[in-house]
């Protein structure tokens, strides 16, 4: 039916098109065309596009799903759960703040490693290092961000943690301990910090320098008052990434941290963190149907919407950066 | 955030402490540099600690003395196969014989691995002690001192605990024998795997969203979801494959519908559940990476295909994809050996914590290299110290030559 309208819609238009220039030009229907095949792989290149948004669904359906069983199961109260001190699964002690204040101890442990000493290398590699410095240094910090987690947690365990027991004695320091892991955790994330930082640094445009330079400002003026202060919405976006990397990473913390929750503030204790608990639990024989299982997916929706919290803000925060700027 | 009004700034620059504001700019800028040499440290700190872990001598006692084993004065790798099988009757009692030769009849069993299960069987040598690289080359006298007075029977050796046989034997609990053939290729096939799925995905969702998608809601909250889906922790992706892949499409993870697998005995925790979680975690990742190299492509050449007058398709598959294929592969390479090296997921997903077997196709149970390590190192011993580190120099190097084939394609191909 549509072709033969638009044959014949053709055809009108094709003659009137003849009696204006006598007919001479021949006729090429330039309309777009519909290629039953273009449109296939359209629509599967959609599909391929769709499918993250199918991961994301999948994430909140499965976490939320078994979590609402760990909350309507009779020995759970959600109250418990967000004010109870004690997490202990086998007399159905279920509170999480232990399992919070280990990470975030680590993770303040962390940050406090990573973020003056990532900003110190940002300054240093955006404003001071001379080309040959920097070709040596970015392939290292390289190397430290693609070394695999699994190898920090083992240095964390027969390195730092003997370094620190052999400096501050073996009284003072457990063999498992949240110090030890949190520093190690700092270095992993320092190459994240880092190169969010260089980036905001070097973002930051040359006039304001050459302007501080003609007022006479040293180096370290244009660096401290100048440049930092103007790329610092990019420097806490880092710093929230950062935060957000602490508490999600899991090996160091199942190695080297602890194999038990214990509500401590001492970072010199053994602890265990969320995703410490969450690898030891699934790592043993776990049957479906438990209530330990439920627990693990209750935990894990909570971690999922700290750490999507943190990188939504992370990432409104560089919008407004660019705006600025541009 | 913004920088000080110029007055202010220009008061604080041009007060005459100079001097004062010189030393300060030196001391500032030695903590710059400090800063970057402790980041250096580490790396040094790191690797020294792998490498002093995975060499060192080893003090090995052997329960029976495989001299005293040896017939009419001929040592026993020289003896054939039918004198070993003697030598087994002789000291394995009955029952451990019948369990050998049910794993396989002594028939069937070569002369070498006779004399390798006599040894393991018979001679049983153990380690006794270890001590690190720094120790053996430094305390080299003092080692042998203490091997002199506490274990007279034992022998000392420098071992160096990444060799061939490490990496060609299969799992053991003991650690001299233990090897990572296993997880070696349980972390080829997992990756197989990541790749074979993940790769189309993710080129076409970046190709999607670079050359397709118009500006409006749905194709901006895809572009935020994948850029939030990469910073969500690698855990959560296990618990999403353990709650998917393992329980929810079991029958399909296990096999069991294609009747591989008897359906009442099927388990999910397969290399398939492993693969397709890992898959999941490096999406978002791959599709940032060829989104980028899509983008970089000069858009005179789309207009120039679609001016003689090719459709939209046929501009990307003849001239898009060419031109950004080395920025793809390179951003894939590097996703992977991100996925080489993720522990975490698998472990919820369900690795094996002890499996002698060779993975042999999607639905064989699985252990990979990143978990072997995380197992031993986890063991109080200090010898499984010893061969996590050793695991761990052949995942570095495994992943050093990733990234440089990563870098020789860019460099290649990169305009």
């Amino acid at each position: 039916m549509k072709g033969m309208q638009l044959s014949s819609a053709a055809n009108i238009v094709e003659n009137e098109a003849g009696h204006l220039a006598n007919s001479k030009i021949p006729f090429v229907d330039l309309r777009k065309r519909t290629n039953p095949g273009e449109i296939l792989i359209q629509v599967f290149l959609f599909i391929c596009g769709a499918f993250s948004i199918l991961t994301t669904i999948c994430i909140v359906y499965e976490l939320g799903k078994e979590a609402l069983l760990f909350f309507r199961s009779p020995e759970v109260r959600l109250v418990d759960f967000f004010t109870g001190t004690q997490w202990q699964p086998k007399i159905m002690e279920f509170g999480i703040w232990p399992l919070v204040t280990s990470t975030v101890i680590t993770s303040f442990i962390a940050m406090s490693i990573a973020l003056p000493l990532g900003l110190s290398v940002a300054i240093y590699l955006s404003e001071y290092a001379t080309m040959k410095s920097r070709s040596l240094i970015k392939p290292i910090l390289e190397v430290l961000a693609g070394i695999p987690t699994v190898v920090y947690g083992y240095w964390a365990l027969t390195f730092m943690t003997p370094l620190l027991r052999s400096i501050l004695g073996r009284d003072v320091v457990e063999i498992y301990n949240m110090a030890a892991g949190g520093i190690v955790m700092g270095i992993l994330i320092l190459p994240l910090v880092t190169s969010m930082s260089e980036d905001a640094l070097s973002a930051v445009p040359r006039d304001l320098r050459e302007g501080a330079y003609a007022l006479g400002a040293t180096k370290m003026e244009v660096a401290v008052k100048i440049v930092v202060p103007a790329a610092l919405s990019g420097i806490s976006a880092a710093f929230i990434v950062g935060i957000s990397r602490a508490i999600g990473e899991t090996m160091i913390a199942a190695l080297a941290i602890g194999a038990g929750p214990n509500l401590t503030f001492n970072p010199f204790r053994g602890a265990e963190t969320m995703t410490g608990h969450i690898v030891r639990i699934s790592g043993g024989d776990l049957s479906y149907d438990s209530i330990d299982y439920n627990s693990l997916f209750a935990i894990g929706l909570l971690l999922f919407f700290m750490t999507l919290t943190l990188n939504i803000i992370s990432q409104r925060i560089v919008k407004r950066f660019r705006e600025v700027y541009e | 955030m913004n920088p000080p009004p110029f007055s202010e700034a220009a008061d604080s620059f041009a007060s005459n402490n100079l001097p004062r504001r010189k030393k300060l700019a030196t001391l500032w800028q030695i903590v710059f540099q400090v800063s970057t040499i402790i980041g250096i440290i580490a790396l040094s700190a790191l690797l020294y600690n792998i490498i002093n872990q995975s060499f060192g001598y080893v003090a090995i006692e052997n329960k029976i003395d495989p001299q005293s084993l040896a017939v009419d004065g001929v040592p026993i790798e020289q003896l054939g196969k039918e004198e070993l099988v003697l030598i087994l009757e002789e000291n394995v009692s009955k029952g451990k014989l019948r369990q050998l030769g049910r794993e396989k009849p002594f028939e069937e069993r070569s002369q070498e691995e006779m004399y390798g299960l006599v040894i393991d069987e018979v001679v049983e040598p153990q380690i006794v002690k270890t001590w690190l690289l720094s120790e053996s080359l430094i305390q080299r006298d003092q080692i042998q001192a203490e091997m002199a007075e506490e274990y007279p029977q034992a022998e000392l050796v420098f071992r160096s605990w990444v060799n061939k046989n490490f990496i060609s034997s299969p799992q053991s609990s003991k650690p001299l024998f233990a090897g990572i053939r296993t997880a070696i290729l349980g972390s080829l096939w997992t990756i197989a795997i990541t790749i074979l799925f993940a790769f189309p995905l993710a080129v076409g969702a970046a190709i999607y969203l670079e050359e397709y998608a118009r500006d409006n809601w749905f194709n901006r909250l895809i572009q935020t979801n994948i850029n939030n889906l990469a910073g969500v922790p690698s855990i959560i992706y296990g618990m999403l494959g353990l709650a998917m892949f393992v329980r929810l499409l079991e029958p399909l993870t296990s096999g069991s519908v294609f009747g591989l697998v008897d359906p009442t005995t099927a388990n999910g925790r397969t290399i398939l559940s492993a693969g397709l979680t890992l898959m999941l975690l490096v999406l978002p990742l791959v599709i940032i990476n060829a989104q980028e190299a899509i983008r970089a492509v000069p858009n005179s050449l789309r207009q120039a295909s679609l001016g003689i007058g090719a459709t939209k398709w046929q501009t990307i598959w003849a001239h898009v994809l060419p031109n950004s294929v080395s920025g793809i592969l390179t951003g894939t390479i590097l996703a992977i050996s991100r996925a080489i090296g993720e522990t975490a997921p698998l472990v919820v997903v369900g690795a094996s914590t002890f499996i002698t077997f060779d993975p042999s196709s999607p639905f064989s149970k699985f252990t990979t290299l990143p978990i072997q390590i995380y197992q031993w190192t986890a063991r109080p011993q200090d010898e499984f110290r010893n061969i996590a580190g050793a695991a761990i120099l052949v995942l570095l190097f495994l992943l050093l030559s990733l990234n440089a084939g990563a870098i020789l394609l860019r460099n290649r191909f990169g305009r």
